[in-house]
């Protein structure tokens, strides 16, 4: 019986989700009712931007949510089934989740 | 309760029938059945036997909830059939089928060698590295220390859980919630040393990972047991020990 590759990915799942859990309802209602209701100011929240440490936290976000995502979407669609091809939709899944934090580290850092 | 089922006084009852060396394939006997108010699908089950069709096999035993034997799906969902009341699923039909996830011997009968198999696996008992003498007294125990794993003790192996697990339907060397939790509740205890012993088995793919933490053990359980929480537990500490693992020492505390 090997050992399982699994914790790694698991930390960071459940670190994900931890994060998603905490931080993207805030990102959400800031972006997308506070920003355009214009009780935020789109000026005060790029001039935030401007701070390498906040880039580095937004960058975090997206990270861990997309791999928190490619985890469960990966084990959801074996449980539905694709359990023979269990390999390949492991592979599929994280390498979304790096194309997505490649796209998230290009556009934010 | 509707006023039609009460009036009728009878309730129908789709039994899974099937006997290996002489159907083909399974299929569903419709029985009327007398309906009384403190009447359990078990009790329905048992008039049947008694007075229709003697040759119908179900396994049971204590009919209060201690025993585990009488697990069966009732309307799709695994339950003890000794405390699902007849009343709940009128106007009924009420379809009883064996376990899902196991293969049939006969009836509502299933094949039970594998989940014995994987519980004694999992070595569900204190091991102690060296037990100390008798004179020395009992392996005393605080209530913190008791409460760490008492729910977990609760189990009384009657397999609704493996039934309800979508993953071991799916994947038969899946090791399941019972027995997950089982090795879990030992090696929260105390007085026990068999961690090491177990963790090969519980920490591989087929044992914690394979849990996609659907959840559904842990709601079906009739002991109020939670499979699902003591395999998350272990996930902690699998990954917790994956990671500490590539240090060069050992943080205090973190030895086991």
């Amino acid at each position: 019986m090997r050992p399982s590759n699994e914790p790694f990915f698991w930390a960071i799942f459940s670190a994900g989700g931890m994060i998603v859990a905490f931080l993207l309802p805030v990102l959400v209602i800031i972006t997308g009712f506070l920003v355009p209701a214009e009780v935020v100011e789109f000026r005060q929240l790029d001039n935030l931007f401007g701070n390498w440490l906040v880039r580095l936290v937004v960058f975090g976000v997206a990270f861990f949510s997309f791999f928190h995502a490619a985890h469960r979407i990966r084990h959801t669609l074996k449980d539905v089934g694709l359990r023979r091809i269990a390999t390949p939709l492991a592979v599929v899944c994280y390498l979304a989740a790096l194309a997505g934090t490649v796209w998230a580290a290009i556009v934010v850092l | 309760m509707t006023s039609e089922a009460t009036a009728a006084r009878t309730v129908t009852l789709e039994v899974f029938r099937y006997h290996p060396e002489r159907d083909e394939e399974p299929s569903f006997q419709s029985y009327e059945v007398p309906y009384r108010e403190e009447w359990v699908v078990l009790d329905a089950l048992n008039w049947l036997k008694d007075e229709v069709d003697g040759t119908l096999s179900y396994r049971w035993s204590c009919r209060m909830g201690v025993c585990g034997s009488c697990g069966m799906m009732v309307n799709g969902l695994p339950r003890l059939t000794c405390n699902a009341f007849l009343r709940e699923f009128l106007p009924g039909p009420i379809r009883v089928e064996p376990l899902r996830g196991f293969p049939v011997e006969r009836d509502m009968v299933t094949v039970l060698d594998d989940f014995m198999g994987k519980l004694t696996e999992v070595k569900p008992w204190i091991i102690r590295e060296q037990e100390q003498p008798v004179e020395e007294g009992e392996y005393r125990q605080t209530p913190s220390q008791l409460a760490d794993f008492k729910q977990f003790s609760m189990c009384i192996n009657c397999m609704l859980c493996y039934a309800a697990c979508p993953v071991y339907e799916h994947e038969e060397e899946f090791i399941g919630p019972a027995a997950l939790a089982l090795a879990q509740r030992y090696n929260l205890d105390s007085r026990d040393q068999g961690n090491e012993q177990r963790q090969r088995l519980i920490w591989s793919d087929e044992g914690i990972w394979d849990c996609t933490f659907v959840g559904e053990c842990s709601a079906v359980c009739p002991k109020n047991v939670d499979p699902a929480g003591a395999i998350q537990q272990a996930k902690v500490e699998a990954t917790n020990s994956f990671f500490l693992s590539f240090l060069p020492f050992t943080p205090p505390g973190m030895g086991r």
